[in-house]
């Protein structure tokens, strides 16, 4: 392969990697420190994007629908927590699989009823909407670029709130014993609300992010749950950076995947999980 | 969907409250036909889902000859049975058994997934009933699985796109690059434009598919950078086909690599591609702005009724109702005369808002292949690719 063309693939795979991660970091949160199997993660998703695509209808600016796409979310995520899932936490995981795969259809019938079932583009931002070139033929859009880059910081901040803040250090501690934390005269129905929230903010954040490089159509959100679920369990559930890790990973061997061996590019990432899961049974990062 | 399920219960119930009175008498069992008694046509389509769009344009437009017609077909009213199919092909078989053996319907339409399609197709099969299809491209059906009850007024995918390799070195484009999804349609298609495109004197030097519904396309964008052929050929639809062509766009390759395909890529998706889309050339069986007063009347009194534009689903939807009008009227509403309504319908030529088809035997539309170009929102007609284009039907016995 052409060394040009090889650094653009490895380019196109950390974007697509990046991307991932977004996706994901929220269903790593929810699943890891809540232990609730969240199957809607993906209607979350697509709730974003639709969203975008509204808000950038009733306001042209971007980056303001986007902030108000994302206190949407929030609330969405808390109202969810409150009517629904507090009542799940100490249930077996067969009802909260129920009970989310119950939402992603009253999700899917309420997109029908409110968007209807046409596909839709959201503009890319002014100023972004150009492309850099980077071979005689071949230009990267800048807007691709915008997206790593947000991603990135996503990562860290998520990192740095966990491991090194107060909210952070409850968060973790809830993760390990709810009635210890409890019985410190921690609020932990009102944390775990936040970390709901959160989750379902990051995954509605990265439809509306994706919503100028994808389109909205219907059912996207079940598109991206499935690898979110793989990136999650390949990373050690409840690891941000190991979902980063693996994130990167997935993207890079979804990429090469398609471009060196066509014929299982659909089985590329799966047996990638499989080699890892082989090898270390909880995730990169996973704690036994 | 509860309103029709209700509606199904409560026939089912009268039903068999009259089932007593009717099993003494001689009507039960044989088919008296009573002139002005309703003609049962189900309606076998995707109503939600992503081809839930494509289910209620044939549904309407369907509906609306009917009611040009006063709403009897050959002196016999119409009433519909409407069954969802959810694109589903595990519930095909069983969502086609319950239509024709419980709902008794004399006539089955549907439906717009291929495999779905191929469901529906073996119960036709098996019980004989009259079938129209109004989209589904497999071309299996009118293939290897032709039969003379089975009838289709919209295509086979081989037929959407043979005409594109004519045109692509027409214009000068003698290699291109060939990407698209890798499953059963991708493959029909790929197969239509390869005999195309390589009769004509063109190469593909790139074969790229990605697995089906992925939509992750840079990395084989940048192949195709990295192969550079004169031009792209691609089949991809719906939600995929406008991420495609806005990120082949974004990629800087629309300007160096210009992209070509069949209709689907640009069909009702117009609006969202938006400026990535323009200029781009794709083959079909209808246009925007032919110069046809058939189409003109069509379009005029589908918007009217449903404030919609109509699409080429449903121009198929239209057609398949004006099909099962002319079997109608040749046996004077009697559907159970089934030879003599067959016969009819086979070899005629219909007054489509496409343009005029004739009915292959193989029972599938031999039609134009329209070239179109994306200008504005719309796809402009630009020429004939190809007249009066008939799929092989390779495998059909009555072909």
């Amino acid at each position: 392969m052409d060394p040009v063309i090889f650094l653009i693939q490895v380019l196109n795979g950390v974007q697509y990697g990046l991307l991932l991660f977004l996706v994901a970091s929220g269903l790593t949160l929810i699943f890891g420190i809540m232990g609730i199997i969240n199957l809607a993660h993906g209607s979350f998703y697509m709730i974003g994007a639709y969203l975008a695509f509204s808000l950038t209808r009733l306001h042209g600016n971007f980056w303001v629908a986007l902030a108000a796409g994302v206190v949407i979310a929030v609330a969405i995520g808390a109202a969810l927590e409150w009517l629904v899932m507090r009542f799940l936490y100490r249930r077996d995981h067969l009802y909260q699989v129920l009970l989310t795969y119950g939402l992603i259809l009253i999700f899917e019938e309420l997109r029908s009823l409110v968007w209807g079932d046409d596909v839709h583009g959201v503009a890319v931002p002014q100023g972004l909407d150009f492309s850099i070139p980077l071979t005689d033929n071949l230009s990267y859009q800048t807007y691709r670029l915008v997206i790593s880059a947000i991603c990135l910081a996503i990562a860290f901040g998520m990192y740095w709130m966990i491991q090194r803040t107060r909210l952070g250090m409850m968060i973790r501690a809830g993760a390990v014993n709810r009635e210890m934390v409890q019985s410190l005269g921690i609020d932990i129905g009102l944390l775990y609300r936040l970390v709901f929230a959160l989750g379902v903010a990051l995954a509605a954040l990265a439809g509306m992010l994706a919503a100028p490089v994808s389109s909205v159509f219907p059912g996207m959100g079940n598109q991206v749950l499935i690898i979110s679920f793989v990136v999650v369990v390949i990373g050690g559930i409840g690891s941000v950076k190991g979902a980063l890790v693996a994130a990167l990973a997935i993207g890079l061997a979804d990429t090469f995947g398609k471009v060196l061996v066509p014929q299982i590019a659909g089985m590329v990432v799966y047996l990638l999980m499989a080699a890892i899961l082989l090898w270390r049974p909880q995730g990169i990062f996973g704690r036994t | 969907m509860s309103i029709l399920d209700s509606r199904i219960t409560r026939r089912r119930f009268i039903q068999s409250a009259g089932g007593l009175a009717l099993a003494a008498s001689p009507f039960a069992t044989t088919h008296v036909f009573a002139q002005g008694a309703p003609l049962r046509v189900g309606l076998m389509l995707p109503y939600t889902g992503t081809f839930a769009s494509l289910g209620n344009a044939i549904t309407n437009a369907f509906k609306l000859y009917v009611a040009e017609n006063g709403g009897k077909l050959a002196g016999r009213t119409i009433e519909y049975v409407v069954l969802d199919d959810e694109s589903d092909p595990a519930k095909a078989v069983d969502n086609a058994s319950r239509l024709v053996n419980r709902d008794k319907v004399d006539v089955l339409v549907g439906t717009v997934h291929s495999g779905v399609q191929m469901g529906m197709v073996k119960v036709s099969r098996e019980s004989g009933v009259l079938s129209i299809i109004p989209n589904a491209g497999a071309g299996a059906a009118t293939g290897p699985l032709c039969a003379p009850n089975i009838f289709r007024t919209s295509f086979t995918n081989w037929q959407t796109i043979h005409a594109l390799g004519k045109v692509m070195v027409e214009r000068g484009h003698k290699t291109a690059a060939w990407i698209s999804w890798k499953y059963a349609a991708g493959e029909e298609m790929f197969g239509g434009f390869k005999e195309g495109y390589e009769k004509a004197g063109g190469k593909i030097v790139k074969e790229l598919w990605l697995p089906f519904p992925n939509v992750e396309f840079q990395a084989l964008l940048t192949e195709i950078a990295a192969a550079r052929p004169s031009a792209t050929a691609c089949f991809f639809a719906g939600g995929g086909a406008v991420k495609f062509v806005k990120d082949y766009d974004a990629a800087g390759l629309k300007a160096k690599i210009p992209l070509f395909g069949n209709g689907f890529l640009t069909d009702g998706t117009l609006q969202a591609q938006g400026a990535a889309a323009q200029g781009v050339y794709t083959t079909l069986h209808y246009a925007d702005s032919l110069d046809l007063e058939r189409d003109r009347e069509f379009r005029l009194n589908y918007a009217k009724t449903y404030k919609l534009q109509p699409d080429v689903y449903a121009v198929q939807g239209y057609d398949a109702a004006q099909l099962l009008h002319i079997g109608l009227k040749a046996v004077k509403g009697d559907v159970k005369a089934t030879k003599a309504m067959i016969a009819a319908m086979e070899g005629v030529t219909i007054d489509s808002p496409r343009g005029k088809w004739k009915m292959s035997r193989s029972h599938n539309p031999i039609q134009d292949s329209y070239l179109r170009q994306v200008v504005g929102e719309q796809n402009k007609y630009v020429s004939v690719a190809w007249k009066a284009l008939e799929d092989p039907a390779r495998g059909c016995r009555m072909a």
